[in-house]
């Protein structure tokens, strides 16, 4: 029942053109990223040169800057020591509990911020935590632990995810040629999991950098002592200095954008052979 | 020697009960069945890399049932040759060899001797992601002959092959394996292959493990 399809006649039945689809698609996308581009260039417009100056030169701004760089890393490493044992256990092993330790680990993603930062001020309650509250409440340890709390669960679903796409074949012939559990672990799959825990990590320190709400109940906002870039932010908003806070939130946006570049350059080196 | 005596093992709602078979020292033993009906798991679990819940797995008469993987002295190539990544050829062939603190000298005489034999001297500097699929096969053959093993475990070595590479493995295959004085397990869907190598042919039908030649 078909038309000839010599010259210019074409077939009865016409699937119709994609055009519409892709236009959609192209819109939907497209609209966001312009969006989160205008964000950026409307947060460079509106500040000036001299509170962005400001910004650079006064003390607490470079305290709240270390402070960040220095406690997004250490909570960075922190998370990947656990998440990667954590992300391996839970993506190979099957074992009883297994269902409520993965719905334990969803909890600090779901969970309000603010609501993990009063549960650790409840937990240094009790021992044995209470026994180091005076070193780690509302001091710097307070801004690592909170960032970690948040961080770990992100970077251990990110190495699970990374870890279920390695087949468990390459580990099985390793074992027959005479490794261990543990050297088939460190062998095989850790340098096939290296980009993983590059974006693990990415994720992880990303997320630090972020972390407010918990910061600003268990570790407090006081100035020079336990002031991050969100809650340098947050205390120039209060003082009424938008163009101050703003500046800060370049220097953020900055720093992530810089993370973020060499995270992806690390991962395409590791394309190359 | 490869014997299995009532061995069962189960895995979420899949189970294999009471199969037992016996291949002779220096056979080559293939094993056919419809898929999902249990082969990889029953060779897996001869390899040691699955946990069975009762029998006996005998290799050159030793009991290996509690041994590791690594102990039994078994050489595995799984389907896709499951090269590791990260590591070039002549480092695939080497790898149970270093594993074992061998010296560099005869580590290094033991990757030429491997590599001739199989062909593959001149991609010993190559990664996996250059090789072809023969060249993989080759090269997952090669590390699992390394340990010079007695019993060897292919798990469907040829499927994932284009026809003109299968035929050049099987080839492989016929010479270095078949003859040699290393007992056989092969799992495969095909006849050819069940045809020309196959001196003991096990079929799994059902829940049976039955003996067809």
């Amino acid at each position: 029942m078909k038309e000839p399809l010599n010259g210019k006649e074409r077939p009865a039945f016409q699937p119709g053109s994609d055009t519409p689809f892709l236009l959609g698609l192209g819109i939907l996308g497209g609209s966001y990223a312009i969006i989160i581009l205008a964000m950026i260039v409307a947060d460079l417009a509106y500040v000036d040169k001299d509170s962005m100056l400001g910004a650079l030169r006064s003390p607490e701004i470079h305290y709240s800057i270390v402070l960040s760089l220095l406690s997004c890393t250490l909570s960075t490493i922190l998370s990947l020591w656990v998440a990667v044992p954590l992300g391996y256990l839970t993506s190979r092993f099957d074992f009883p509990g297994k269902r409520f330790l993965d719905t334990v680990l969803d909890i600090p993603i779901v969970l309000p911020p603010l609501v993990i930062g009063i549960s650790l001020l409840a937990l240094f309650n009790f021992a044995p935590f209470s026994w180091t509250s005076q070193w780690v409440v509302f001091e710097i340890p307070a801004v690592i632990l909170a960032q970690f709390m948040v961080a770990c669960a992100f970077a251990t679903r990110a190495m699970r995810i990374s870890f279920d796409q390695i087949p468990e074949r390459f580990e099985k012939v390793a074992l027959t040629l005479g490794c261990n559990r543990g050297k088939a672990f460190w062998l095989v799959v850790m340098p096939q999991a290296r980009r993983g825990i590059v974006a693990a990590g990415t994720l992880a320190w990303a997320r630090s950098l972020g972390e407010f709400g918990p910061i600003l109940v268990f570790a407090g906002s006081t100035r020079m002592r336990t002031e991050v870039l969100p809650t340098s932010v947050y205390l120039e908003i209060q003082a009424g200095n938008l163009k101050g806070a703003l500046a800060v939130s370049l220097i953020m946006i900055v720093a992530a954008a810089a993370v973020l570049a060499t995270s992806r350059l690390m991962g395409m080196k590791r394309m190359e052979p | 020697m490869i014997a299995v005596e009532k061995l069962a093992l189960r895995q979420g709602d899949f189970s294999l009960n009471d199969l037992s078979f016996e291949l002779p020292e220096g056979a080559y033993g293939v094993l056919v069945g419809r898929s999902g009906c249990g082969k990889t798991s029953l060779l897996e679990a001869v390899c040691g890399l699955r946990p069975i819940s009762s029998g006996r797995i005998i290799l050159g008469g030793q009991d290996v049932t509690d041994l590791k993987p690594g102990e039994r002295g078994v050489g595995y190539v799984p389907q896709d040759g499951a090269l590791f990544p990260h590591l070039s050829v002549a480092r695939q062939l080497a790898f149970s060899l270093v594993l074992r603190k061998t010296q560099p000298a005869k580590i290094a005489k033991r990757v030429e001797e491997l590599s001739e034999r199989l062909g593959i001297t001149h991609l010993l500097d190559r990664m996996p992601d250059s090789l072809s699929g023969g060249e993989c096969q080759r090269v997952a053959l090669g590390r699992a002959l390394s340990l010079y093993p007695k019993y060897l475990c292919l798990d469907e070595p040829l499927s994932a092959l284009d026809d003109e590479t299968h035929e050049e493995i099987y080839g492989l295959l016929q010479q270095t394996v078949k003859g040699s004085d290393v007992t056989v397990l092969h799992v495969t869907h095909n006849k050819r292959e069940v045809e020309s190598l196959a001196d003991v042919v096990l079929r799994m039908k059902g829940k049976e493990l039955i003996r067809e030649r």
